[in-house]
């Protein structure tokens, strides 16, 4: 793993990530700790409006259902929010079996495993055809960042890029900011294949 | 797309449609005016240059140590259980591919940007065996759906405006689509998703084929690329073998440059690494079957070609297209035959053939924007010209081009054809030389030759002067009693027999600071010309001459200090292009000569560093705005010196959005694409005119001929002169 980093460069890291991801429109949340990480992720869930669905569907939903996709938490955490959204019946939370839903998810939640702070960059291991899928069908993407999990720039973290991209089967994943087309007139539009809103809560003890 | 076969003709006929189309026009202008402000921005802070050359050292060593990269690849990626494939051909690899979907039961296709697809015209090839084959990419998809090519490398669809979009959208969905782009691309999105779902493959191509690990690298924004690799149960990558780099770390030191000059992004929203079949649950096996396509369709060839492998240096960012001022007036489409932008002008010839790529290769100005930000380190315009000079040795040389090689390597025959040339034109000189009252040269013509086609008309074209330079150089020169420095002055053959009153312009401020002037009679025309028109030995036999004429019998040139030319074009010419041309032959005498040559501003600013007010003339303090040579700024990396001098001679220096931007000349582009030429040169005039200046000062006679004559043609209240005019006019 890396080595570990002073607090002032962490500190700066931070920053510079936090401010390069809002350039390309991320939002970008800072929170104290995991459980904070997991209630702001159910108040953005709790602001997002309705689905659109991508594909006809054949039954009508409650308009005030939302699906909720955690793929990649570990046991631990996913028992965590599965707690959290005990009191809401209308959140469907799922970890699998995304194909089910080619119309969409309302949101994806997904820890990063790395930040690059340069370029505002999320970078996940995408291995898991869930984790996959639940980055591309959600409609709005959370993804939880340690802080100490940030660096400077992709050149300078190549060694653990290196180590995630070498093994067989892997799929790895550099996310900056929400999916985005100028195809048209040069016009920028954000949301086209991919989600419509990326938000990265970044989680000061990890 | 081109048709192939076509003749020089119905390409220039493309060209004027292309000029007519407004809407295209505006969209190609607002581009390039937003192009350059956002790759400026992306990179601010940083050494481009060093950045440029890393990424072409890398992509440099791994051409040359392609084959051992690949063969690494493919044994790491078979140990990955990816199937790889050697496609020689264009053909070959879309058999191969259909081959894959046939074998696999696949039906429905998804497909993701690729370049290297649209090389072999690999869709065709699927739909032509029953498969459906749909882009979702969404310019692509839109240019799918016109039945048209992309018109730019990375923006396909860049030539069509949102109501273009809107009609085609409700054609494809039945209903009525708003011209709103938000709303054209949730269309999009919806349209395409089921597409996703129900794809059997999915095709792409890559940014990057990492020998190491087996590991490919797609860039993408629209996060088609990942639906593309994860829903469907078969994945192809068709990557071109050029891709291959040695390591992770390469490339991502690419990446600081693709997404930059490509659209001005620090880097794109995803930056996809797959090594081998990743899960994919509805398999028996849990994973994606996988195949790899390496195509090399003349690659290989390019490679070994000792001027040419440098082609390959490409990162597929498009940059070159973005800053070219022909582009910018015509779009991709005819700027282009799959391969948009300068790179496509060269690459054309290797991949598509000496007959698609015979018109294209003329449709360059040669102002080098192009390899100013190509993030490969190309030097495409040089590469245009030999590719220029390749297809005519291949094809044959059309009668005027030879007949100007002809001409060009006699001297003496060419100066007497000037000035017979005089004589012929006497009858249609006009004396009048319109709002420029202080402009004293002979006139312009007021007819065409017979030899131009009315289409040529679209600036004043000046005439040829009674007296040329070399006849009037013996009573300018005055002995210089201990002189700072000798100068040889090298004329070039427009300053000599079009606009002598430049030199002599220039040869009162020498005589003000105690130059000592010499003027070999020997000397010819740089040779630019036959280099332009595809004559390269009779560019060579003349940059011999000239290198004799110009040594005056010493070895190194070091009878003068200088070799000082008032014309931008000779002055890069003679420095770099020379050298390159006869490096077989005087490679020495070539260098030692370059060496000496400056051109005029650098000269009198940096070198002597005349001071303020020298020579101002009675009408200073005007509004001046300069027009930077390409051969100035990009050929010689001068850009201040004229900014100083114009200052010095008591006039207000203005700055202009488009100052380094060319004017149209480019030599024989302006005579062989008339009514482009005519558009850059409009456009030009329209920044100049809307900085308030009213005077135009320049560094190159050729582009005193396109701007002043087109100044006066479209009657702009305008003076356009050469700067030594400016510091020295005459009394």
């Amino acid at each position: 793993m890396a080595e570990p980093t002073t607090g002032r460069k962490k500190d700066d890291s931070a920053a510079v990530f936090t401010q390069k991801a809002s350039l390309v429109s991320a939002c970008v949340h800072g929170v104290k700790d995991w459980a904070a990480a997991l209630d702001k992720t159910l108040a953005l869930l709790a602001e997002k409006p309705p689905l659109d669905p991508q594909v006809p569907s054949e039954k009508k939903t409650d308009p005030s259902a939302r699906i909720l996709a955690a793929p990649n938490l570990d046991h631990e955490r996913f028992r965590h929010l599965s707690e959290k959204c005990g009191p809401y019946p209308h959140i469907q939370l799922i970890r699998d079996n995304l194909r089910n839903f080619p119309g969409g998810i309302d949101m994806g939640v997904t820890t990063a495993d790395y930040g690059i702070a340069d370029t505002g960059t999320l970078v996940i291991n995408s291995n898991e055809e869930e984790t996959r899928l639940a980055t591309m069908l959600c409609e709005v993407h959370v993804a939880i960042l340690g802080v100490s999990d940030i660096r400077e720039t992709a050149l300078s973290m190549t060694g653990e890029l290196a180590a995630l991209t070498r093994e067989k089967g892997s799929y790895t994943a550099f996310v900056t900011g929400a999916s985005r087309t100028a195809d048209i007139e040069r016009v920028l539009a954000i949301g086209v294949h991919g989600p419509l809103e990326l938000h990265i809560i970044l989680v000061e003890d990890d | 797309m081109a048709e192939t076969r076509e003749s020089l003709t119905s390409y220039k006929h493309r060209l004027g449609d292309a000029l007519d189309n407004r809407f295209l026009r505006q969209a190609m202008d607002k581009f390039a005016v937003a192009y350059r402000a956002s790759r400026e921005n992306a990179f601010a802070g940083m050494d481009v240059a060093e950045l440029i050359q890393q990424v072409a050292d890398i992509k440099a060593a791994a051409i040359d140590d392609n084959k051992a990269l690949l063969a690494q690849f493919v044994t790491k990626a078979r140990a990955h259980g990816i199937t790889v494939h050697l496609a020689d051909t264009a053909e070959d690899a879309n058999r191969i591919i259909g081959e894959i979907a046939q074998k696999t039961g696949s039906k429905k296709i998804v497909k993701s940007k690729s370049m290297t697809a649209e090389e072999t015209h690999l869709n065709k090839w699927l739909e032509n065996l029953g498969l459906e084959v749909t882009e979702t990419d969404l310019g692509e998809w839109i240019v799918q759906l016109r039945k048209e090519g992309p018109s730019h490398m990375v923006m396909p669809a860049i030539h069509l405006s949102r109501f273009q979009v809107a009609d085609l959208f409700s054609d494809v969905t039945g209903t009525d689509q708003d011209a709103e782009i938000e709303r054209l691309v949730k269309v999009a999105r919806k349209e395409l998703r089921e597409k996703f779902v129900q794809a059997d493959m999915g095709i792409t191509g890559a940014n990057y084929a990492l020998a190491d690990t087996g590991t490919i690298g797609i860039a993408t924004n629209e996060g088609n690329a990942r639906l593309v690799t994860t829903l469907p149960k078969v994945h192809v990558a068709l990557v071109g073998i050029d891709k291959l780099l040695p390591t992770i770390a390469d490339a991502l030191t690419v990446n600081r440059i693709l997404p930059k000059n490509a659209t001005g992004q620090a880097i794109t929203s995803y930056v996809t690494w797959i090594t081998g079949p990743s899960e994919c649950k509805t398999t028996p096996s849990g994973k994606r079957e996988m195949h790899i396509v390496f195509l090399d369709n003349g690659r290989s060839n390019i490679a070994a070609d000792p001027v040419f492998s440098q082609v390959l240096q490409c990162v597929r960012c498009g940059a070159c297209a973005n800053v070219c001022p022909v582009y910018r007036m015509v779009g991709g489409h005819q700027m282009g035959h799959i391969y948009i932008g300068a790179i496509g002008l060269i690459t054309t010839y290797f991949f598509h053939g000496l007959e698609n790529a015979k018109n294209l290769v003329q449709n360059c100005t040669n102002c080098g924007a192009c390899k100013a930000v190509c993030a490969g380190g190309i030097d495409l315009p040089h590469l245009i010209k030999e590719i220029h000079a390749r297809i005519q040795d291949e094809a044959g040389h059309p009668l005027q081009s030879l007949l100007l090689g002809k001409v060009l390597k006699n001297r003496k025959l060419f100066h007497r054809l000037l000035r017979t040339a005089y004589l012929a034109q006497k009858p249609v000189i006009d004396k009048n030389t319109g709002p420029a009252p202080k402009e004293k040269g002979p006139g312009f013509l007021r007819h065409l030759p017979m030899i131009f086609s009315s289409d040529h008309n679209f600036r004043r074209l000046p005439a040829i002067a009674r007296v040329p330079f070399r006849d009037r150089f013996a009573r300018l020169n005055r002995p210089v009693e201990n002189p700072r420095f000798t100068i040889a002055l090298f004329s070039g053959c427009v300053q000599d027999f079009v606009y002598p009153e430049h030199l002599e312009a220039a040869m009162r401020g020498f005589a003000q600071h105690n130059i000592h002037v010499v003027f070999p009679m020997d000397q010819s025309c740089c040779g630019l010309p036959a280099v332009s028109m595809g004559e390269t030995s009779a560019a060579r036999d003349v940059a011999l001459q000239n290198l004799d004429a110009m040594a005056m019998g010493c070895t190194n040139y070091d009878a003068v200090h200088y070799i000082v030319t008032l014309c931008a074009s000779c002055a890069s010419h003679l420095r770099h292009g020379v050298p390159k041309l006869v490096r077989d032959y005087a490679p020495e005498k070539a260098a030692a000569f370059a060496d000496k040559v400056v051109p005029f501003s650098v000269f009198m600013n940096d070198i002597l560093g005349i001071a303020p007010e020298a020579g101002a003339g009675a009408d200073a303090g005007r509004k001046t705005a300069f027009h930077s040579p390409c051969h100035l700024c990009r050929g010689l990396g001068v850009h201040d010196s004229p900014h100083e001098l114009i200052e010095k001679s008591g006039n207000q220096y203005v700055p202009t959005d488009e100052e380094e931007t060319c004017c149209g000349f480019g030599g024989s582009f302006s005579t062989t694409f008339p009514a482009v030429s005519n558009e850059i040169l409009t456009r030009k005039l329209d920044d100049v005119t809307g900085s308030g200046a009213d005077l135009l000062v320049t560094e190159c006679p050729g582009c005193v001929l396109q701007l002043r004559g087109g100044a006066v043609k479209q009657g702009r209240k305008l003076t356009v002169c050469h700067l030594a005019e400016l510091l020295y006019p005459s009394s």
